[in-house]
């Protein structure tokens, strides 16, 4: 069985990154998109306590519901839409072969 | 002028712990912060976390680790400047530096040492285009005195603690109090949570939830607030919005400071002592680069510690520089204070 997803991310410039991301070393899509040297900063290091790493869902993946932490963070962040989520709080999994993410909009 | 020997931009745990390997080799320092209190974004961000990755701690809370770092430095009696942003830095012609803040307060120091993490914490402000004319003329994204709102309407926007925390104690002070929410959650300690429920019941706290802002007006100065609630929008009159929600990091003015610059971080020389392009200033912790870097507090002490002795050797040129054991030597306190090993007792037996 395959230990990689495929997933693709877009940009704030509007490119699309095609990238391959390891099921098996307990990553999540903020780091995966840092370990691709995109321009996410995960400025919290992942607790869900500052949207630096805010993405829109694009493709129809249907994805663990958003935690009280997540849905706490997100009340507060700005430009977020239905299908906002942290993408600290997505761990990458089999389930997500195919997704297609974007970035949201830096906060300043 | 303030005055000192290591001018450290950043009061995290790296520049806290700056300040006792500077202690140790005789050298002051003075720390500046934008942020009110020390500890970076362990106080700001998450005081309540367990961090597991500290040499010696299986674990221990962010907040904890900067109250230790606070004793652990206390002997050497740093001087702060909190609650003001670095926004300059000059280098005058006796070899000095002269960092002035966004009040206009001015350091002097031979060194510098820039552990400014992830940059300077700036307040999340609403999407709204309307807030900028009414930006300290009725909005307010700081609270430096609360008794400016004595006897106003007050509103404030947010849903952690800040949010709770103030309204409760404007309470008190403002003739009205609203807090709105996106949500009806709110995420805070307990306690605040159910000491706003208590004064909502009273009648003394308005809560408006679901809601959000949506538009300000006013002649000069703010005078009401369109909110935007459930079943459309809904008119406040109101003297003061002040938006909690939450902080984000930038760079910043450093930006501008002509030091190199790679991926929003300062690059450094990780060979010697982690000193910029520009010799006499040293850029440790989160906020500096270099092949290999790794994000960790751990990482950012030794980073200080070598910073300082670079430093010592920079100030001394003719003086050696030996590594001193505290288990050795012992702490000597620019306060007077000594600690020290108990000599060992050396008793005959008979």
């Amino acid at each position: 069985m395959s230990t990689e997803v495929a997933i693709s991310i877009i940009d704030r410039e509007g490119e699309i990154h095609q990238i391959v991301a390891p099921t098996d070393m307990a990553m999540n899509l903020m780091e995966v998109c840092k370990a691709y040297e995109l321009p996410v900063e995960g400025t919290c290091g992942g607790m869900a306590l500052c949207a630096s790493c805010q993405c829109y869902i694009e493709s129809d993946h249907s994805l663990e519901e958003r935690s009280e932490d997540e849905e706490a963070m997100l009340s507060e962040a700005l430009n977020v839409q239905d299908n906002s989520r942290l993408g600290c709080q997505i761990p990458i999994t089999d389930d997500l072969e195919g997704l297609v993410i974007r970035l949201a909009p830096e906060e300043f | 002028m303030i005055q000192t020997d290591i001018l450290i931009i950043g009061a995290g745990p790296t520049g806290l712990f700056a300040v006792f390997e500077a202690g140790l080799l005789n050298l002051r320092c003075h720390l500046i912060d934008s942020l009110p209190q020390p500890g970076g974004q362990c106080a700001e961000i998450y005081p309540k976390k367990p961090i597991y990755d500290i040499p010696s701690h299986p674990e221990i809370l962010a907040g904890d680790l900067v109250q230790n770092l606070m004793r652990q430095i206390e002997p050497f009696s740093p001087g702060f400047t909190l609650g003001e942003c670095a926004v300059s830095l000059e280098k005058t012609s006796d070899d000095q530096f002269i960092v002035t803040t966004d009040h206009g307060t001015q350091h002097q120091a031979p060194i510098v040492a820039i552990a400014g993490g992830l940059g300077t914490f700036e307040p999340r402000k609403p999407p709204v285009e309307n807030r900028i004319p009414f930006e300290n003329k009725g909005i307010d994204y700081i609270i430096k005195d609360p008794e400016k709102y004595r006897d106003k309407k007050v509103l404030i926007a947010g849903g952690g603690d800040s949010a709770l925390d103030w309204a409760i104690y404007l309470v008190n002070v403002a003739s009205e109090v609203t807090l709105v929410h996106r949500r009806k959650e709110f995420r805070g300690a307990l306690d605040s949570v159910n000491k706003v429920q208590a004064l909502k019941d009273q009648g003394r706290i308005q809560l408006i939830t679901p809601a959000e802002l949506e538009d300000f007006y006013g002649d000069q100065h703010l005078e009401g607030v369109r909110l935007k609630v459930e079943d459309g929008t809904q008119d406040l009159a109101v003297d003061y919005v002040i938006p909690l929600f939450g902080l984000t990091p930038k760079l910043g003015p450093l930006k501008d400071w002509g030091l190199e610059i790679e991926n929003n971080a300062i690059r450094v020389d990780n060979s010697l002592d982690y000193q910029t392009n520009i010799p006499g200033v040293y850029a440790i912790g989160d906020v500096n680069t270099y092949p290999g870097k790794l994000k960790l507090i751990l990482c950012g002490f030794h980073e200080a510690t070598l910073m300082c002795h670079s430093a010592y050797s920079r100030l001394n040129p003719n003086k050696k520089n030996t590594l001193k054991y505290t288990t050795v030597s012992g702490v000597k306190g620019f306060d007077g204070s000594v600690k020290a090993a108990e000599k060992a007792t050396i008793k005959r037996i008979e």
